[in-house]
């Protein structure tokens, strides 16, 4: 009997480890249970109570996603007692809901609507609570709109928030039927510590959080004659948006993006990958400059470790919790913004456009993107770099409304200027491929050789460890770097911002002693950003990282500097990374927050 | 270093800085400053190391840890059964109409904040109330009157 | 027929004793088994109204391996009708710390915690006099057990047990799910004994008296004797310690001002006793000796022909609707339903058939919610609902 243990459900018998709950036997038996409250991501909350089950012999139902399984159990997910209670909850979070559905945006994906209509609730006998509470809608944030009348009470977000994130923007306050979930003293989200990464909008089972959309304005642009829309895209929505419209997770939809949204009208469309790939070069020079003046000048002004700021949900996070750490962030602003910056300056010259004629969007996984881009000092094309940034979800709603059939889309390809990229920009969409990118430049920067893992595959950074940590001898370095022989570059690498604080809290007390830190706000990075398709999880996390690897696998380069149009940008342009236009275009300073 | 921050510096090290001892710090700090202000909480959270939100959050959930601003007299009026049916609302009523404050409501002086509570448990003595800490039992509109001008006629 | 209704005064609690010393002394000679096997010989269950028996819980917390336990004595009386525990904390505090004490040997606990609701921190100084005084003789015979007190902020649902360890954790006092069980992992994640004040102080007077005493009060299924808080229109309101087993007829006899309609057993989380079913209905645990058998914390409530029955469940509902935690969905959104509701048949708003849609909503509150709480409000709504449902009804 060892540590297996034998159960029924609904009849048939089950051998399964012991530990187990009911809702993960019922999921191995292939019988599929209800939930709301539950999250694969998150711990066991049992409060929606949908998910309860009939255990032979007991008065109560049980929660099946919070109660563990025992030695002979008879459960009966589907009993007349079942239903009628399952039905009646569903019922009461109707009542307590903003059911006016036709009119939310998450209308189509919404698991208490999907709830709703499995179980056919066709009247509504309880009476409704909402017009009896005064719910406000939040809006002052760029990013994210909450609105309380949608809300279940499931409390994903607050553990997301919690959790995953470590923010704890979000509370539960109050109890009884005052109970909500808000932020400290109810404030908006932009007034509170909330970094706008949308791992609450990629949690919430309902349209209680949702991401400002900026569609209608878009869609604007794009029909204004006198405007030439130019539009990037991240990294990580080439392996995400194809599960928007109808695939399976993991697959790689590069070439039919780029042509939907060439028939969408956009007049150029490029890719983050690009500025991603001229973001390592400039980063890689700044973080070997800091090592210089560290080790060679002795400079004690120098902060290291350097870690990285391409994430945007992370910048947020940093100002508001280690204020007294920006000097560790790399000046580099993200790809996004060194992308906006340089359309409406480099580009525009280029294509003998005038930049105020010129609207940039950005496609991104990420909600934070569009705080980001709002910030007063990304203006340094003279005009606002960014002006909307989609998520991959309001990329798939502008292609369900132009009719396109994206499966039968032609793969096409990116156009030029700013549209080359190589593998090393690619990878920066999952966790650990900013690190990968930059010590694959930095390394043969330095040494004059690639880095020293088969196939460039750096590995040890690679993966969903929480916290990764690896290290990369130097030796035999060319003349100029001949101060770095013999140095371990130690690199540490964490996702999800609750990691984010494990490696500050060393890098505060000083007991880390990494030389280069990537940190992205998102669990997996940005291939599991809140601006991704719901739901997301564990296992569809680890299917995008697979495309994104094999995506850059395939592409015949794959280190950032070998980048043709990032070379000739330096030689039209920038004249050389951390010169002066990069200065002004492509770096930026950060603000220091309150943490409370 | 203000008062506030003082007296919670001071709680804090009387009961220690982890979590379990949130609701103490927050009951002493009520003690003095008679409900939870936005700055105390912040103050809290700073002094514990707890998220600001977390701190709302948990003292919203009390009711005894008032987080609008209260007078020095906080009066709770027991709403509860016994004290519904033997007289809580005539007892209510010489209240309000002697302080001039509906339930919910602080007086311009702010010495009294009259508020309704659930079960005190004096049912065999009701109507009861609690002014602050102190508990009257079996209280008359007569007797309300006499023990409000009590307060009223404490110097401050 | 060897069960008599009668009602029977007994008087263990509230006597006074001055040899606590000599009691804890005398039984902490005992070995830990000895202990267990008395209490449970006792079939002393909980008196906070649940009702789980004693004995097996300090019994499964003993046999929890761990390098620390505690011992929790909830005094967060909170039940609408209930007041037992004050009169208890205020008259005979070192009965309750002897009990403590003994539990804490038994079990091998060395911190001992009574949670306090905060409406009675009148009792605090009162209370830690005591409890100085008692440590002071702990000290002397080398017993190593501290007690603390923690009070609490006015919240109903923290009286759950899980919801009180949560709150004296720092956090929300809403119920955890179960299991585990607190005997298993209870305040910081470690097994924990918690008893309601009443219980602790019944094993006193089992320790003391024997369990064969306490064993020969009350009637089967039910024994030993239990605190009642009388209220409500009775011509002596008050606290009386009676046997467990007295019909409901014996003690509206004893306790009713001739007139009385209604009994609310349990207080707002028992259930209401029409008049025509005092006689079938007898005061103690389950199993069936005479109609209906109540369990209860000891709340009892009289309601006489001038009482309406909407405004008392009106009453009941507006106090459960504020003070459930709101975590789960059946308790928090069926609640309000369950006031909106009654309100709205009232008015004639709603249907008198609406009722029996409430009343299958309670069924399922009964059924799916997280905690006592939510299970028990069907309890009070169906028992008035079903036996008044004239009153209800435009």
């Amino acid at each position: 009997m060892d540590n297996k243990l034998n159960i029924t459900i609904n009849g048939l018998p089950v051998k399964l480890e012991k530990g187990k709950t009911i809702l993960e036997a019922a999921e191995k038996t292939g019988i599929k249970i209800p939930t709301l409250c539950y999250h694969k991501d998150l711990c066991v909350a049992g409060n929606c109570r949908v998910c309860v089950v009939e255990v032979v012999g007991q008065k109560r139902l049980s929660a099946a996603c919070a109660t563990p399984c025992e030695e002979g159990m008879e459960i009966l997910t589907n009993s007349l007692k079942v239903r009628n209670s399952r039905k009646h909850i569903i019922e009461l979070l109707l009542a307590e809901h903003n059911a006016d559905c036709t009119k939310c945006y998450r209308n189509g994906n919404c698991e208490l609507q999907e709830l709703a209509s499995e179980y056919k609730i066709m009247t509504q006998d309880f009476i409704e609570l909402t017009p009896l509470k005064n719910y406000t809608i939040d809006m002052f944030s760029p990013s994210i709109i909450k609105d309380d009348s949608k809300c279940i009470r499931c409390q994903r977000c607050v553990r997301t928030c919690a959790e995953l994130q470590g923010v704890n923007a979000l509370t539960v306050a109050y109890k009884g039927d005052r109970m909500k979930i808000t932020t400290f003293f109810e404030k908006a989200l932009n007034d509170v510590v909330c970094t706008n990464c949308g791992q609450c909008v990629n949690h919430c089972p309902t349209g209680a959080l949702v991401e400002k959309n900026y569609i209608e304005e878009v869609w604007e642009a794009i029909s204004d004659p006198n405007k030439h829309v130019v539009v990037q895209t991240a990294p990580a929505v080439r392996v995400g948006l194809g599960e928007e419209m109808g695939m399976k997770p993991g697959e790689r939809v590069t070439g039919k993006m780029v042509a939907a949204l060439k028939r969408l009208g956009f007049d150029s469309v490029l890719d983050t990958d690009f500025t991603a790939d001229l973001t390592i070069v400039e980063e890689g020079t700044e973080l070997l400059t800091r090592l210089k003046k560290a080790i060679v000048e002795k400079n004690t002004e120098i902060k290291l470790p350097m870690i990285t700021s391409c994430s945007p949900g992370w910048i947020k996070y940093i100002e508001h919790l280690y204020p007294d750490n920006l000097g560790n962030l790399s000046t580099c602003k993200s790809p996004q913004q060194m992308f906006g910056a340089l359309v409406k300056t480099y580009y525009a010259k280029a294509r003998n456009l005038a930049p105020e004629n010129i609207v940039s969007v950005s496609i991104m996984p990420c909600t934070a993107k569009k705080f980001e881009a709002h910030r007063p000092e990304m203006h340094d094309s003279g005009y606002r770099d960014v002006d909307y940034v989609l998520t991959t979800r309001e990329l798939a709603i502008l292609i369900k409304q132009a009719g396109l059939d994206f499966d039968k889309l032609e793969p096409a390809r990116f156009d030029r200027l700013m549209g080359d990229s190589t593998g090393a920009g690619v990878i920066f969409g999952a966790t650990g491929g900013v690190m990968e990118a930059a010590l694959r430049t930095a390394y043969e920067l330095v040494t004059g050789r690639e880095v020293p893992f088969e196939n460039l595959n750096i590995m040890p950074v690679r993966g969903i460890e929480g916290v990764k940590k690896a290290s990369i001898k130097i030796e035999n370095p060319l003349k100029e770097w001949a101060f770095l022989d013999g140095v371990e570059l130690k690199c540490a690498v964490a996702h999800g911002l609750v990691n984010a604080k494990i490696i500050m809290e060393a890098v505060k007390t000083g007991e880390a002693d990494f030389h280069f830190i990537e940190i992205m706000a998102c669990p997996g990075g940005c291939l599991g950003g809140g601006g991704q398709p719901i739901p997301t999880n564990p296992e569809i996390r680890k299917k995008r990282a697979e495309a994104i690897y094999a995506e850059d696998s395939g592409l015949p380069l794959r280190k950032s500097h070998e980048n043709p149009e990032v070379q000739k940008l330096y030689k039209d342009f920038l004249i050389e990374p951390l010169g002066e236009i990069s200065h002004h275009l492509l770096h930026t300073n950060y603000t220091k927050r309150e943490r409370f | 270093m203000n008062p506030i921050q003082s007296l919670i510096r001071n709680l804090a090290n009387q009961y220690g800085r982890s979590r379990e001892n949130l609701l103490p710090v927050m009951q002493g700090v009520i003690q003095q400053e008679k409900f939870l202000s936005e700055y105390s909480m912040i103050e809290i959270a700073r002094e514990m190391d707890i998220p600001a939100a977390e701190v709302f959050g948990t003292a919203t959930f009390y009711s005894f840890l008032e987080t609008k601003p209260a007078g020095k007299y906080i009066i709770r009026v027991c709403k509860t059964i016994t004290c519904a049916m033997k007289g809580k609302n005539q007892l209510l009523f010489a209240i309000q109409d002697m302080l001039k404050i509906k339930v919910g409501e602080t007086s311009p002086d702010k010495r009294f904040t009259l508020l309704e509570t659930n079960c005190l448990g004096w049912c065999h003595k009701a109507p009861a109330m609690l002014v602050n800490d102190e508990v009257y039992t079996e209280v008359s509109p007569e007797r309300v009157r006499e023990i409000l001008t009590k307060y009223m006629n404490e110097n401050n | 027929m060897a069960y008599s209704y009668q009602l029977k005064r007994v008087d263990f609690i509230f006597r006074n004793e001055n040899d606590w010393e000599k009691v804890l002394s005398a039984t902490i000679k005992k070995k830990p088994e000895e202990l267990i096997n008395e209490l449970i010989s006792s079939e002393l269950k909980g008196r906070g109204g649940a009702g789980f028996p004693t004995g097996l819980k300090w019994k499964l917390t003993a046999e929890s391996k761990a390098p620390e336990k505690y011992v929790i004595c909830n005094a967060d009386e909170g039940e609408p009708g209930t007041f037992k525990d004050r009169e208890i904390l205020s008259k005979v505090p070192y009965k309750v710390l002897t009990a403590m004490a003994v539990c804490g040997y038994v079990t091998g606990a060395k911190q001992g915690f009574i949670y306090l609701r905060g409406e009675y921190k009148f009792l605090e100084a009162e209370l830690y006099k005591a409890i100085d005084e008692f440590q002071y003789y702990c000290k002397e015979i080398d017993l190593d057990f501290k007690i603390k007190i923690f009070m609490g902020s006015g919240a109903y649902i923290c009286g759950e047990e899980t919801a009180l360890m949560e709150s004296m954790e720092g956090r929300r006092g809403e119920p955890r799910n179960k299991p585990p069980f607190p005997t298993q992992a209870g305040y910081m994640g470690v097994p924990t004994v918690i008893n309601n004040v009443e219980t602790l102080v019944h094993t006193w007077t089992i320790f003391k008296y024997g369990a064969k005493k306490f064993y020969d009060l009350g009637v089967q299924y039910s024994r030993g004797t239990k605190l009642f808080s009388v209220s409500g229109d009775t011509p002596k309101p008050g606290i009386y310690e009676l046997e467990l087993g007295m019909s409901l007829q014996d003690f509206v006899y004893e306790f009713g001002d001739g007139d009385t309609k209604a009994v609310q057993v349990g207080g707002a989380s028992g259930f209401l006793v029409p008049r025509k079913k005092f006689k079938d209905t007898a005061i103690g645990y389950e199993g069936k000796l005479v109609g209906i058998s109540l369990p209860t914390g000891g709340s009892m409530m009289l309601f006489n022909s001038s009482r309406s029955m909407f405004n008392v469940l009106d009453n009941y509902l507006e106090f459960f609707r504020e003070e459930c935690c709101g975590q789960c969905t059946p308790c928090r959104v069926g609640c309000q339903q369950l006031l909106l509701g009654i309100k709205a048949v009232k008015r004639g708003e709603k249907p008198a058939s609406y009722l029996n849609k409430l009343l299958k909503l309670t069924e399922t509150m009964q059924l799916t919610a997280k905690c006592g709480l939510g299970q028990s409000v069907a309890n009070s709504f169906s028992s008035i609902v079903e036996n008044f449902r004239e009153e209800m009804i435009y």
